[in-house]
């Protein structure tokens, strides 16, 4: 199960302090932070799963939800991805390395490692939902060997919007499969135009021993969900990472219900056999 | 005075001046004592002195969208049922700070608020409020995280129950198997009787407090006829006799495999989208968190509020509120109450208090709105 400790065990609605100790600025309007928190004791005690989230806090401004982007294993650098939205976030891209924020977590359900052991992959994302699942990435690549064919399906509206493309060689080299797509390409564009989910149709797959995960706008996420279904794999083996206002993230605000579930403690990532009643309804 | 204390589990008796004493002892060791009063027209929980303050005679008529009340030459202390608030506020402020940030030469610091709780001895909750009681410690302090101002405020309550002798036309506890028997939750529960107030001790803290009052045994007649009082009222609320009804069997599948149902339009072209039945309702425990900065920007403060799920807000996302329409608000919060709450709390959320009937200005009742998606 999901490791639940919280970096504040005694009260679950107050942050800690960490120091940005880098920032990438990844596209105009995405920047990662680097985070080292400030209490050693907070620090050596704080692990996560990749596809958990923290909650980020600038006094003032308030709390963002953002999924943790680095490697799991290297812990003495937490990195966010985030892309400047509304309030919060937008104050987030005016901070300097150095300054401080407050962090609550690690939060929520994570991608599902154990399932995957075995199996084929299926990696399907859309803009600002790759970040979210680079801890698996670099996880995968690590631990290569207990799983088959990795592809990581990608996509943003144009070129110049896709993330971590830097990335992307050593990421191949190391036996990740990518597909990456456009909606707009430029002249200069090569590679593919078109949504996420139509790349599926270049894989072939076998349904029986194949693991789908995405993240990304829900729409996108709905289209790789019908594609994966179209190709036989089952509704428990689709992962999705959903999205929902949080007030709390630790299941006491009620602001992430979805049907039954709420999003930040059985969420975020939920099979699409969980979610298949309510994901398709209008408004829920 | 008695020599031995009064056992849990057991029923003792006091004359109905003598609850006087009780409040005496409970002033002495609580910061404070709180008890139904009536102000401005309405039965409202407030500082009690003096039993002569409680609405002695008072006689509330609750229906959807009305709330009135006669006065009565009775000696009856206890004869209104529940007004618009629950034990939700003591426990569950509507505001209140979670946590404080303070820079200092650009420097944070952030301090969690962990005021101590002020001790309430709070008189005259009901079978149904005890349950919403239950319901929110659930949510607060059974999950995988525990809120921790609400633990501190809930340990500090001392709960003198009252077992109703009466319902109004928008009570539903019967059907809800909340009440109107008082059973659980309770340091001790007392019953109006003709002559007395026959006293149920719930904990020994309760037996202590009695223990200031001139106490006496009851007999088992005495006994069975206490408890009598609520079995004739729930057989009176079961009878249709001033209660509303609603079927529960099958009632999360029912909700949820109508969520497209034409029923949640009809509602919402009635429904003004105000969240007075969330503000009322003891269960709902929805809250914002929001920051409060004083002009310098140092001095930050964090507070959380209650919220509802008929705001916008609520469900805001920066690609767009997910639910858009009266109509998805409504459903979300009345499959929340009676359906998807089962998943998430193993209970209803619902008690059958009755509260967001009486007090939807436009007389809104979740009990004819569930009978409708029945088809009755
Ligand atoms: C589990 C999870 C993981 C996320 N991971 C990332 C990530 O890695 N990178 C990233 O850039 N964004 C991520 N988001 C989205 C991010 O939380 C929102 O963009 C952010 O909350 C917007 O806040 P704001 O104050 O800048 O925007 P405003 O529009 O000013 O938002 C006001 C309030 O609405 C709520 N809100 C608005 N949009 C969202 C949203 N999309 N999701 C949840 N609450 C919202 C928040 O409570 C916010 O405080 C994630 C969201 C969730 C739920
Ligand atoms: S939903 Fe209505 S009747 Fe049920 S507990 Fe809430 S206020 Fe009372
Ligand atoms: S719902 Fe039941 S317990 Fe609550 S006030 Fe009415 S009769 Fe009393
Ligand atoms: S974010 Fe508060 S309950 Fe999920």
């Amino acid at each position: 199960m999901v490791d639940r400790q919280s970096v504040t065990p005694g009260n679950p609605w107050v942050a800690q302090l960490a120091r940005i100790q880098g920032i990438q600025q990844e596209l105009p309007s995405v920047a990662t932070y680097d985070l080292v928190l400030e209490d050693p004791t907070v620090a050596e005690a704080f692990k996560f799963q990749p596809g958990q989230f923290n909650m980020l806090y600038l006094p003032g401004f308030g709390e963002a939800a953002i999924s943790i982007s680095s490697d799991p294993s290297h812990l003495a650098s937490l990195q966010h991805t985030v892309r400047a939205a509304g309030n919060v976030t937008t104050a987030l891209s005016r901070v300097h390395v150095g300054d401080q924020l407050g962090v609550r977590g690690p939060f929520g359900s994570s991608w599902p490692l154990e399932a995957c052991r075995g199996k084929d992959v299926v990696i399907a994302c859309g803009g600002i939902g790759l970040p979210p699942l680079r801890p698996l990435i670099y996880y995968m690549i690590q631990h290569r060997e207990e799983f088959g064919r990795v592809h990581l399906l990608y996509g943003a509206r144009t070129p110049g919007e896709l993330l971590f493309t830097d990335e992307f060689p050593p990421w191949q080299a190391a036996g990740i499969e990518m597909a990456v797509t456009v909606d707009l390409g430029y002249d200069d564009w090569t590679g593919d135009i078109g949504v996420v989910p139509v790349l599926f149709h270049r894989l072939n797959l076998n349904a029986h021993k194949t693991i789908v995960m995405t993240c990304g706008p829900e729409v996108m996420m709905r289209f790789v969900i019908f594609e994966a279904l179209a190709r036989g794999i089952d509704p428990r083996n689709i992962y999705l990472s959903m999205e929902r206002n949080m007030q709390c993230a630790v299941g006491l605000c009620g602001a992430c219900q979805l049907g039954p579930k709420f999003v930040c403690k059985d969420g975020p990532v939920f099979t699409y056999e969980q979610m298949e009643p309510y994901l398709m309804l209008e408004d829920l | 005075m008695n020599s031995a204390k009064p056992l849990v589990g057991s029923f003792v008796r006091i004359q109905k001046r003598d609850l006087q004493s009780l409040v005496d002892e409970l002033k002495a060791v609580h910061d404070r004592v709180v008890g139904p009063r009536e102000i401005d027209s309405a039965i409202v929980y407030d500082d009690l002195d003096h039993v002569d303050q409680l609405p002695i005679g008072v006689i509330d008529h609750q229906e959807g969208g009305v709330y009135r009340l006669t006065h009565e030459s009775s000696d009856s202390h206890f004869d209104y049922v529940v007004g618009p608030q629950s034990l939700k506020s003591f426990l569950f402020p509507p505001h209140e700070t979670i946590s404080e940030s303070f820079r200092k030469d650009g420097q944070w610091e952030i301090q969690a608020v962990e005021t101590p709780a002020t001790r309430i001895a709070v008189l005259g909750p009901r079978a149904c409020d005890l349950r919403g009681l239950a319901i929110q410690d659930k949510v607060f302090l059974e999950g995988p995280y525990v809120d921790p101002g609400y633990k501190r405020r809930r340990d500090a309550l001392f709960i003198v129950a009252v077992n109703c002798r009466r319902s109004v036309a928008t009570c539903f506890c019967h059907a809800m198997d909340c009440g109107p028997a008082v059973t659980s939750h309770f340091d001790l529960a007392l019953t109006e009787m003709d002559e007395c107030f026959a006293v149920e001790i719930g904990t020994s803290a309760g037996g202590v407090a009695m223990d200031a009052t001139s106490w006496e045994p009851m007999s088992e007649t005495e006994v069975a006829q206490a408890k009598e009082v609520s079995v004739e009222l729930e057989e009176s609320m079961r009878n249709g006799t001033s209660a509303r009804q609603m079927e529960t069997g099958g009632i999360r599948e029912l909700l949820m495999d109508n969520l497209e149902h034409p029923r949640w339009q009809e509602v919402a072209d009635r429904c003004l989208s105000c969240g007075n039945c969330t503000m009322v309702c003891p269960t709902c425990f929805c809250s914002s968190a929001d920051e409060v900065a004083d002009l310098s920007g140092d001095h930050v403060r964090r507070e959380r509020s209650w919220a509802s799920c008929f705001t916008a807000e609520h469900s805001y996302m920066h690609s767009g509120n997910v639910r858009k329409t009266t109509r998805s608000r409504y459903r979300q919060w009345l499959t929340h109450k009676l359906a998807t709450w089962q998943d998430q709390f193993d209970s209803s959320g619902c008690t059958g208090c009755g509260r967001c009937i009486t007090w939807c200005p436009v007389g809104i009742d979740l009990t004819e709105e569930v009978a409708a998606i029945r088809g009755e």
